[in-house]
């Protein structure tokens, strides 16, 4: 054997050696690779084991699938009463909203989705205009389609107004009002005018030192006291700004995180091109503190979704809400009748934000492919 | 020299502070058309804060900085227009990362120029051509080395059409190999008639294509010379400690 290692001939490329696969070999890795890990393992097992059949009785096998009042739920050891959801379907979508109007909101839905998909779905089209569409003409037409009052619609007061139609309704408002919102209040921040970045800060800091909760008590209650006598403003839209500013000012902080992690000679950059500095931030700046905070920018929105439940303290049914107040209906009165309502919520509500969750993952994977920094 | 050719900056006993420090010393200097200055110095003398004085990335305390006709002052309506006729080019390149080359070239010109998108990719192009990458336009900046970045900087600057372009070490963050083509671009571009002023501690380049080497210590310039005097016979004492030092080494 020679004792150096200098190739007399060239080497080939090899393929890669195979990876081992098989289940035997996953469950190794994954499951028992270490004495904890084993541990872990086998506790998990024995909780599914003993928890799952009596969640899948309860869910299927005993449930009460469609019945025309609560007695079916009322026989001891029935399950889930799923009819009670099926029954009162429409009113937690639509609330007390009148039958005969509900294409309206149905309506302002498409209306809705056909702004926001194309936005959220990768193409071509012009997404200055899909935004421009979505602040501004969408939104006087939701008004005007859901509220009506106008060209021979039938006025409907937001107290009718319920279930996941406000819920998503304030969940959207904040949205898209906070994310605009708190991009300026984030600029602000960091203006180097005094004046405005002191307003910045002193606006940020008291909505983030504020409970939501309180947000909309005041809003409902000490608000009306400030306003001159018989001036009086709709109670959803007192709720819709007070959630607007209070999410704003969570997401002003967000963003700034993401603009301070956009490097100064990025902004140098811009400017030694003659970029003003609007089109420095639009172009440059942005783009790059928005991908990097997309997490926080989501979790953000999802906080915020969950949140809206609490505007049922002032009086406003969401999803959370009429379900609730559904569940102590005489006619469905039964043990199962609130629990299966709770379940249900709690599933909307996770569809929802599991689905806001997974779109900000597909958006990372799709940057980070695209601009492989 | 040609003493005919116009002033294109004029720098008039500016003063600068970070703070309490003094970081630009009663500098006046004055540059003309088509003249190629080397500015060099020891780390911190403060190179980079009087060639960024003169696109205002810096803003001068005292004195006068006029830019082919037009004083730097508050006004920045008159920063902008001084912005248009500069270019500039960073020691870390600053490509936009969300960006491909070609989109990082067209963006000033779309948006400053106002020219139509067509035109501005055209453009583009020629400079790519230029600066020897036009097959890199479709890529991201994290894709190209660090030579082939800088390139595609330098032709981001051009594609404004400066009068004058800056460049704050453009060669310092490469690796060895890929010094050269950036100098060979800088080179061509001085050959083109380019009013440049560059910090640079490539020698070889001062003395290929400078017209006058400027030696700074701690915020003065010491030294003003033509090349072959700079490095043969350098008057001051700090100026041939320091030219020792960078030969040494
Ligand atoms: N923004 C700033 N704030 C405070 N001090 C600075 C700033 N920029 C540069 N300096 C200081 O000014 C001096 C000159 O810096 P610079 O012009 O970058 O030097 P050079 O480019 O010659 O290395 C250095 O001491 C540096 O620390
Ligand atoms: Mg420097």
């Amino acid at each position: 054997m020679s004792d150096h290692f200098v190739r007399t001939t060239h080497a080939p490329a090899k393929p890669a050696p195979r990876i081992q696969i098989g289940w035997v070999r996953w469950a190794r890795e994954n499951l028992f690779s270490s004495l904890l890990n084993s541990l872990l393992t086998v506790i998990a097992v024995v909780l599914l084991v003993v928890m799952l059949p009596p969640f899948l009785d309860w869910a299927f096998f005993s449930a009460v699938f469609s019945a025309v009042d609560g007695s079916a739920c009322r026989v001891d050891g029935a399950g889930a009463c799923w009819a009670f959801v099926e029954a009162k379907f429409g009113q937690f979508l639509f609330g007390r909203y009148p039958d005969a109007e509900k294409w309206r909101v149905v309506l302002t839905l498409i209306l809705g989705i056909a702004g926001l998909a194309p936005l959220l779905i990768p193409n071509r089209l012009p997404r200055q205009w899909l935004v421009a569409y979505l602040l501004v003409p969408f939104p006087i037409l939701a008004f005007v389609l859901l509220s009506g009052g106008f060209f021979g619609l039938e006025k409907v007061e937001t107290s009718d107004w319920g279930g996941l139609m406000v819920t998503l309704v304030v969940a959207l408002t904040g949205i898209a009002a906070s994310l605009p919102l708190g991009v300026l209040l984030a600029l602000g921040r960091r203006s180097e005018m005094p004046v405005i970045r002191m307003f910045c800060v002193i606006f940020i800091e008291f909505w983030r030192g504020v409970p939501l909760i309180t947000v909309l008590f005041m809003s409902s209650v000490m608000l009306p006291l400030f306003l001159p006598e018989g001036m009086s403003f709709d109670k959803l839209l007192r709720a819709l700004i007070g959630v607007a500013l209070f999410s704003s000012a969570y997401m002003a902080e967000v963003v700034r995180g993401g603009l301070a992690a956009v490097p100064a000679g990025q902004y140098e950059a811009g400017k030694a091109l003659g970029l003003t500095y609007w089109q420095s931030m639009n172009r440059i700046v942005l783009p790059q503190a928005l991908t990097t905070v997309i997490p926080g920018i989501v979790n953000n929105f999802i906080g915020l979704f969950k949140d809206t439940t609490l505007v049922l303290v002032i009086g406003l049914f969401d999803l959370l809400g009429i379900v609730q107040s559904n569940s102590t209906d005489p006619t469905w009165l039964s043990p199962q009748t609130a629990t299966t309502g709770y379940v249900f919520a709690a599933f909307v509500f996770w569809i929802f934000c599991f689905g806001m969750s997974r779109y900000s993952v597909f958006m990372e994977r799709r940057l980070e492919a695209g601009a492989q920094r | 020299m040609d003493a005919q050719k116009k002033t294109m900056i004029e720098i008039d006993h500016i003063n600068k502070w970070f703070g309490d420090f003094h970081v630009l010393k009663d500098i006046s200097l004055s540059v003309r058309e088509s003249e190629r200055l080397v500015v060099v110095g020891p780390s911190g003398s403060g190179k980079s804060t009087l060639i960024r004085c003169i696109n205002r990335l810096e803003a001068h305390n005292e004195g006068r900085i006029v830019v082919d006709g037009i004083e730097l002052t508050e006004d920045l309506k008159r920063i902008d227009e001084v912005r248009r006729e500069v270019g500039m080019v960073f020691q870390q390149f600053n490509l936009f990362p969300h960006m491909t080359v070609l989109e990082n070239c067209t963006l000033a010109p779309v948006w400053v120029r106002k020219l139509p998108q067509k035109e501005a990719d055209e453009l583009a192009m020629s400079f790519l051509e230029r600066v020897r990458i036009p097959e890199q336009a479709l890529k991201y900046p994290g894709q190209l080395s660090g030579g082939q970045q800088q390139r595609v900087a330098i032709a981001r600057a051009l594609c404004m059409n400066p009068k004058i372009m800056l460049f704050d070490e453009p060669t310092s963050a490469l690796d060895p190999e890929m010094i050269k083509e950036v100098l060979d671009v800088m080179v061509d571009l001085a050959d083109g008639g380019m009013t440049m002023i560059c910090v640079t501690h490539e020698m070889g380049f001062a003395k290929r294509v400078a017209d006058r080497v400027i030696f700074m210590d701690e915020g003065e310039i010491i030294e003003i010379k033509p090349p072959q005097e700079f490095f043969e016979s350098p008057e001051h004492e700090r100026t041939k400690l320091f030219l020792s030092q960078i030969l040494d080494n």
